[in-house]
């Protein structure tokens, strides 16, 4: 229930006080806005880190061949493994918990020529599998798809900046032809990237063509580059399964670990992930530091508020007042100081949080270790959950001293 | 209404002990106007303290309206100055930041009395010591006199059947101090029961009996 004197007694105290009440303020509102913004901060890292991932599966093992450091089975060493795509089915058939393997052959920077216009991009050989392992946005037409890859067609999935550099603005682009390489492809679709900044703009300069075009047109057979899977589990607990059954195929010697390039972006996720749970541990360490002895102030401000309000107390329990209305007073008092401070704390970390990322955005920062800085609201709650708490911690031991306060000693104190 | 038989209270300190009261008796009755005199030291304070169910006696016996009054929880010697007594002091005490008519209906707070209701019946009882046009202003802005007329209305409102009052006129010059004692007088017509502790003659002399204290003892 609204309690009109309980609050005037409260406001009267505070603006009666301004200074003492500011400084009391000041220590909760400083603890509540280095948490808010520390907290903020470490998202941003997070942010920034975790955007590199852009929206890439995170179970995906890349595979790529090196060259072999042991002799095997009559091998010698430094022989250099070609994988093709004989490869990638004896994974699908040996280990069930793949979910997708995806070759890749790059063919490296090819020179597109349309309408007088010539410029060189990179251009990768793919099946339809690998826009699920690191996906893009098609705008236009669509992806290479599975009868491509048995045709072997010609088409071609072209980055936007591609398209810009080729195509007028209003220009139909799904179903012109383009010169890549001295052959004309069709194009099927336009992609943009995932990720962001720097990184984007280096996506959106590739183009795609099914991998079995390239196999033909540089009469490779089926060889393939390199390639990634996704795995239905603990990514490294089949990876050396995977890794075997390669070896087997290829005559590498068992512990030849060098012979196989591989990274699993599970296990690099997992650190990063792990890193900014550190990070987000040691920000709540010192920031319910800061906060503790921003309490301790208010405890102690409280603590000569009841010294000073004795006589106003002995009043209130000669007319009275029950001793368990004086701590409801005292602790209101407190409750009402640290929650105020700490929101305006939480406001202000909030805003300047809010500020920087719209500076950024604005002035076209891009940081690969900070983005979007930013506090959530379950961070908030909490936040002000401890406040609460903090704020009857504050003002628990001068409530009880106020309780005890002896009215006869209490009314003689001039 | 009062009734107190071989009452002791002794104070003690880290060396001594000061014997106060000394196995006092007063029977006071319903609807009397009483006032206690003596020299200070004399115990007179510490006697109205212990009617006031402000402070504790080591020994003896006091009934408040045919309660005993001894070893009560804090809470239920609040709830008991709040339902039996009204006080007034000398130095008036009133709550600077809360306007007469705040201070007066004060003690209906602690009674769970709506504010609204609270705030009307503290404008009446302003309206009978004669300040309901200094109803909004602050304690400071007022003179002594007009303090304790507050005070006083802030001490009947509960409706209590005693009024305990420490020194009410000390603090304010003769005529004034004739104006607060009329109004005690009215209110001991109303039929409550007043004891004023003073060491003025005068004043203690418009009562309808006078307690003398010395060392302890009533003689």
């Amino acid at each position: 229930m609204f309690d009109l004197d309980k609050w005037q007694e409260i406001f009267y105290t505070i603006t009666n006080n301004k200074l003492r009440t500011g400084l009391t303020a000041m220590g909760v509102f400083w603890g509540i806005f280095m948490l808010t913004l520390l907290l903020g901060s470490g998202k941003g890292m997070e942010n920034g880190v975790m955007a590199m991932f852009g929206d890439s599966a995170k179970n995906a093992l890349y595979i790529w061949p090196q060259r072999s450091t042991m002799p095997y089975k009559g091998f010698k060493a430094g022989r250099r493994v070609q994988y093709t795509m004989d490869d990638v089915h004896a994974i699908i058939d040996n280990v069930p918990q793949v979910e997708v393997v995806a070759p890749r052959f790059g063919m490296g920077s090819l020179t597109f020529v349309r309408n007088e216009k010539s410029e060189a991009y990179e251009v990768r050989g793919e099946t339809q599998d690998f826009i699920k392992i690191e996906p893009t946005n098609i705008i236009l037409g669509r992806y290479i798809n599975a009868l491509d890859v048995e045709k072997s067609r010609k088409i071609i999935v072209i980055g936007k900046q591609i398209r810009d550099i080729f195509f007028e603005e209003d220009e139909d682009v799904v179903g012109q032809y383009i010169q890549v390489g001295g052959i004309d492809y069709l194009i099927s679709g336009v992609f943009t990237s995932k990720r962001q900044g720097e990184d984007a703009a280096e996506d959106e300069r590739t183009a795609y063509v099914p991998i079995t075009t390239v196999q033909r047109i540089r009469n490779l057979g089926n060889k393939i580059g390199w390639f990634v899977c996704t795995i239905n589990g603990n990514v490294s607990a089949f990876e050396t399964k995977i890794i075997d059954v390669i070896k087997q195929r290829h005559n590498i010697h068992p512990d030849d670990d060098q012979a196989i390039g591989h990274f699993n972006l599970e296990e690099e996720f997992n650190q990063f992930q792990g890193l900014f749970i550190a990070i987000n541990l040691f920000v709540w360490f010192v920031g319910i530091g800061t906060l503790i002895a921003g309490i301790v102030s208010v405890g102690n401000v409280m603590l000569i508020v009841v010294k000073e309000r004795t006589r106003e107390i002995g009043i209130r329990k000669s007319l009275g007042a029950t001793p368990g209305s004086i701590i409801s007073m005292i602790l209101m008092e407190s409750v009402f100081i640290t929650a105020i401070s700490g929101y305006i704390g939480l406001l202000v970390g909030a805003g300047l949080l809010w500020l920087i990322a719209t500076l950024m955005d604005q002035f076209g920062v891009e940081s690969m270790f900070f983005a979007n800085p930013e506090v959530n609201m379950t961070t908030g709650l909490i936040s002000l959950l401890i406040l609460v708490c903090a704020g009857t911690f504050a003002g628990l031991i001068p409530a009880i001293q106020a309780s005890k306060v002896n009215p006869v000693d209490a009314l003689k104190d001039e | 209404m009062i009734s107190i038989s071989n009452l002791y209270k002794s104070y003690k300190t880290d060396y001594n002990t000061l014997e106060v009261l000394k196995g006092l008796d007063v029977e006071i009755e319903e609807g009397e106007f009483v006032s206690i005199m003596g020299s200070s030291g004399s115990g007179k304070s510490t006697l109205l303290n212990i009617v006031g169910i402000l402070d504790e006696y080591d020994s003896g016996e006091y009934r408040l309206s045919g309660r005993l009054i001894k070893d009560l929880s804090q809470k239920d010697a609040a709830i008991y100055r709040n339902e039996l007594l009204g006080f007034v002091f000398q130095s008036f005490n009133l709550l600077n930041f809360k306007s007469a008519v705040e201070n007066v209906a004060l003690p209906l707070y602690y009674k769970k009395i709506s504010r609204k209701e609270r705030l009307k019946l503290a404008e009446e009882y302003l309206d009978r010591v004669g300040l309901k046009e200094w109803a909004h202003h602050l304690p400071n802005q007022m003179s002594g006199g007009q303090q304790q007329r507050v005070a006083i209305a802030r001490a009947l409102i509960s409706d209590p059947k005693v009024i305990l009052a420490d020194e009410p006129t000390g603090a304010l010059d003769s005529v004034t101090s004739q104006e607060i004692i009329d109004i005690f007088k009215e209110v001991n017509n109303d039929g409550k029961t007043v004891l004023i502790v003073t060491h003025e003659k005068e004043i203690a002399d418009d009562t309808d009996r006078i307690i003398l204290l010395r060392d302890g003892v009533i003689i």
